[in-house]
């Protein structure tokens, strides 16, 4: 039996330093709908549940078809893209929206991820190229080397990963699972092996691998199956060896 | 005296590439981006990026590319730029090759290529379905290379609003809208390179990002940046029906083997799998049999339309048609096309491995952008030197990427927006630095100018921030995207846009009466929205103005009452110029001079 009305339960936070507060909203329910969709139409009747007037929801959005990584969120406690968050597929209860808890909130839905793109300066996620003009093509490389290299360039930097890291959170330095699989994805280029040993050495330090507990939790929770767990194992061995270089010396 | 910065206004691929350009050359950059620039509109490009590298044995050329961009235009594009952008293509993959992008690979290690719409030959190399967003990518990690070097400052989550003009008209900064303090803020700059996309929400649901307002082209042209073919938009013929937004299943789907078709009965409900091939009608291959399914987007758009309203043939009695797939290869699907399929899947539940998809076309992307100009060399190149390329005709002001008119004519071809948005940006950067160098914009921008700006702005926030009448601004935009839908894409009626003005400017009375919603001072994105749809109706009305006034049928631009292209009266370039009370509409000339246009077909 099809439902008639969606409702929400939404945390909102009006700016980083107030407190949040939770707000029931009642929608018609309508074919095909996703949390992105009811969140347009409350703002266009931004009305609680109970009849009281309200500021529209403040969340990210942009391509909606979970490409972009901006409409990341808890949607009934799991952390996800809110585009892909298909109402039908949630269950008969209340729908409950809150923000990533990981990072600081902006305002309502809305979180600081700056935290993740901060670190992949910090790894030098990028291939150092000489220059942007025409130097002939790249390097070669096999399908299946390409392959599993593809798998690593779709993160997004969505933050699902960190918010399910329990060595994430704000009393540990864990630069987190995206950065470090970053690390693995630019070491296996052939251009950007050459600076392989800086990326190393940055995810030896403090806030690295070592600091990775091995819950697996990261993986279960990327939306793009990037095999995260396969990329800090691969980056042990290579921390191991490189350590093992220095201390012998060379 | 300080070192000149130039401000990049959007963080897709036309403005990173841009962005680049100016960093390598030293050059200090302000990257302004309403969202972290890796979380643009760019990564929703799947299919690939064209170049003629020629690596299938097929006699591909640069030429070949160029004659098959200007027929897929239908001639309306100035050919000089073409060329430059055809010529370069494959020096522009190689380069993303070099970045570490990951694109799909032949046995051998090459590049691979794969066929898309408007051409004979594989010229579309791919990183699985998401090339967009891979691109992106590329660019996103050597900004931030620039910006840890300390060359690049970005500020993401601010809006751009105007342009700061001096009183000779140049422009010497800009004023954008900080979107978390939502107080606006004045930059003076030797340069702005607006950089901001496409429109698509004008026409409310289509395959674009939400961000894609096209307020901030709209707020140039109504700062005195003339705006070119706008009336151009392409629809695309596959998208997936949904009620937040289209989502592309891309040209490369048929590109990969994928055949369009509905049942020849109508009302026919068995399921797909069970029909008989007899009785399946594979209308695209049919009607062309030289380019079947990929035809260029415009001609597969309007028959999918043809055989669902005028022939009432869509599946099911709906606007729908199938794309099937099933025949491919599973492991073909699922190295090529993964990233689309998937998205398929997530949003319709239904496996397109197995079940031919249901589409049905969408508004995607605007030919028609701030106009730019050019400088030609006698062998019909441009003139790299030249500071006149992507220039806008604001001193000062430049435009790339899709928020400019240059590439693409009437029709764009599928997987060249990606090739023009990073050509324009390498030719942009140093059309820049040549401006910085020839012109005394170098200078710093007066105080004064900003500060009037910077006051302009605030009391125009002040006042748009207490507004509280009745109507609401999202629901504004809904009719405005009916209406543009309704009359505005796949067929025009002069009767149907001349009441969609009508609407326009009824929407525009009502937009002042209506209601800010939030009256808060922190993240507002209602406050930002309500100046945003200002600039949108204005835009519509040059979508909707240049329609009616363009009697032929060329292109996206289709009139049943006008059905043949018309060269004698309209091989032109339509510019408008904003005034207060509509925009004034003028027609130049266009460069046909190395490939004269010849009748288009496809069959």
């Amino acid at each position: 039996m099809a439902r008639k009305t969606i409702a929400l339960r939404i945390k909102r936070q009006d700016s980083p330093t107030s407190r949040s507060r939770w707000e029931e909203f009642s929608l018609p329910w309508q074919a095909n709908m996703n949390v992105v969709s009811c969140l347009m139409e409350i703002r266009k009747h931004p009305v609680t549940r109970d009849g009281h007037a309200t500021t529209p929801v403040h969340w990210e959005a942009s391509c909606l078809e979970e490409v972009c990584g901006s409409c990341t969120m808890l949607v009934n406690g799991k952390p996800r893209q809110s585009c892909t968050a298909l109402i039908d597929s949630l269950g008969d209860g209340p729908v409950t929206l809150e923000p990533l808890t990981k990072f600081p909130v902006v305002r309502d839905l809305q979180v600081d991820r700056s935290p993740m793109f901060d670190a992949l300066k910090r790894v030098k996620a990028w291939i150092p190229i000489d220059g942007s003009y025409d130097l002939g093509p790249g390097p070669r490389l096999s399908p299946a080397e390409q392959e599993v290299s593809y798998a690593f360039s779709r993160c997004m930097t969505c933050g699902c990963c960190m918010e399910v890291c329990p060595q994430y959170n704000d009393k540990s330095d864990f630069m987190g699972p995206a950065p470090i699989a970053q690390v693995r994805l630019f070491n296996s280029h052939p251009t950007g092996r050459m600076n392989a040993r800086e990326r190393l050495e940055e995810i030896m330090g403090k806030g690295g691998l070592v600091d990775c507990g091995n819950a697996q939790l990261c993986v279960e929770a990327c939306p793009k199956d990037i095999p995260l767990t396969e990329a800090f194992g691969e980056l042990g061995r290579q921390t191991t060896l490189l350590w093992l270089q220095q201390l012998f010396g060379r | 005296m300080a070192a000149p910065r130039v401000a990049v206004v959007g963080g897709g691929l036309a403005g990173l590439m841009t962005t680049i350009k100016l960093a390598e050359a030293g050059v200090a950059v302000d990257l302004f981006s309403i969202v972290p620039v890796k979380r643009s509109n760019s990564v929703c490009a799947q299919g690939g990026i064209n170049g003629a590298v020629n690596v299938k044995g097929e006699n591909d050329s640069p030429e070949i590319h160029f004659a098959d961009t200007c027929r897929g235009g239908d001639f309306l594009a100035h050919q000089p730029p073409v060329k430059g952008m055809c010529y370069a293509a494959p020096g522009v993959i190689h380069l993303f090759d070099r970045m570490g992008v990951t694109f799909n690979r032949t046995p051998e290690g090459l590049l691979d290529f794969r066929r898309f719409g408007g051409t004979l030959h594989h010229r579309t190399a791919f990183a699985g379905a998401t090339t967009g967003q891979q691109l992106l990518y590329a660019l996103d990690e050597q900004v931030r290379r620039h910006e840890a070097a300390g060359v690049v400052k970005k500020y993401e989550g601010w809006e751009f609003v105007g342009l700061v003009r001096d009183d000779n008209g140049r422009c010497v900064g800009l004023t954008a809208l900080d979107l978390r303090s939502m107080k606006p803020c004045a930059f003076g700059v030797a340069a702005v390179v607006m950089a901001t996309g496409g429109p698509g929400l004008m026409f409310g649901r289509s395959t674009n990002s939400i961000i894609n307002s096209g307020s901030a082209a709209a707020a140039a042209y109504m700062d005195g940046a003339d705006y070119g073919n706008g009336e151009f938009i392409q629809i695309h013929p596959t998208a997936i029906p949904g009620m937040d937004k289209l989502r592309l299943m891309s040209e490369s789907a048929r590109g990969e083997g994928g055949r369009v078709w509905v049942p020849k009965r109508a009302g026919d409900d068995r399921a797909p799998a069970s029909i008989p091939d007899g009785e399946r009608w594979y209308f695209l291959e049919e009607k062309y049999p030289k380019y079947k399914n990929l035809v260029p987007r415009d001609v597969a758009s309007r028959e999918i339309h043809h055989v669902c309203v005028d022939l009432g043939l869509g599946v099911g009695g709906d606007m729908a048609v199938y794309l099937d797939l099933t025949h491919v290869p599973r492991e073909t699907l699922k190295r090529k096309l993964e990233g689309i399929l998937e998205i398929y899947e997530k949003f319709t539940g239904d496996d397109p491995t197995t079940t031919p998809m249901k589409i049905y076309p969408a508004v995607h992307y605007s030919m028609g952008g701030l106009w730019v100009d050019y400088e030609r060399t006698s062998d019909g190149f441009l003139n790299l030197a030249s500071s006149r390329n992507q220039a806008t005709n604001v001193p000062g002001l430049y435009a790339v990427g899709e928020c400019e008119y240059q590439y693409h004519g009437a029709n764009r071809l599928g997987a060249n927006s990606l090739l023009s948005c990073v050509y324009a940006g390498q030719v942009a950067g140093p059309a820049v630095l040549a401006c910085l160098g020839a012109s005394k914009a170098a200078g710093e921008t007066a105080a004064s100018l900003l500060e009037a700006s910077e006051r302009k702005w605030t009391e125009r926030f002040a006042e748009l921030g207490k507004r509280d009448g009745p109507e609401n601004p999202y629901r504004l935009a809904d009719e405005l995207g009916k209406v543009m839908l309704e009359n505005v894409t796949i067929v025009r009626d002069n009767n149907k846009l001349r009441e969609t003005d009508a609407k326009l400017l009824e929407l525009t009375e009502r937009w002042h009466k209506a209601g800010v919603l939030d009256q808060g001072t922190w993240a507002n994105a209602p406050l930002s929205f309500l100046n945003q749809l200002w600039n949108m109706l204005h835009l519509a009305r040059v979508v909707t103005l240049g329609a009616l006034t363009r009697d032929e049928s060329r292109g996206a631009h289709y009139k049943p009452e006008f059905p043949k292209r018309d060269d004698v009266n309209w091989l032109k370039t339509t510019v408008a110029t904003f005034t207060p009370e509509r925009p004034r509409l003028r027609y130049d000339s266009v460069d046909v001079s190395l490939y004269a246009p010849v009748e288009r077909r496809y069959d």
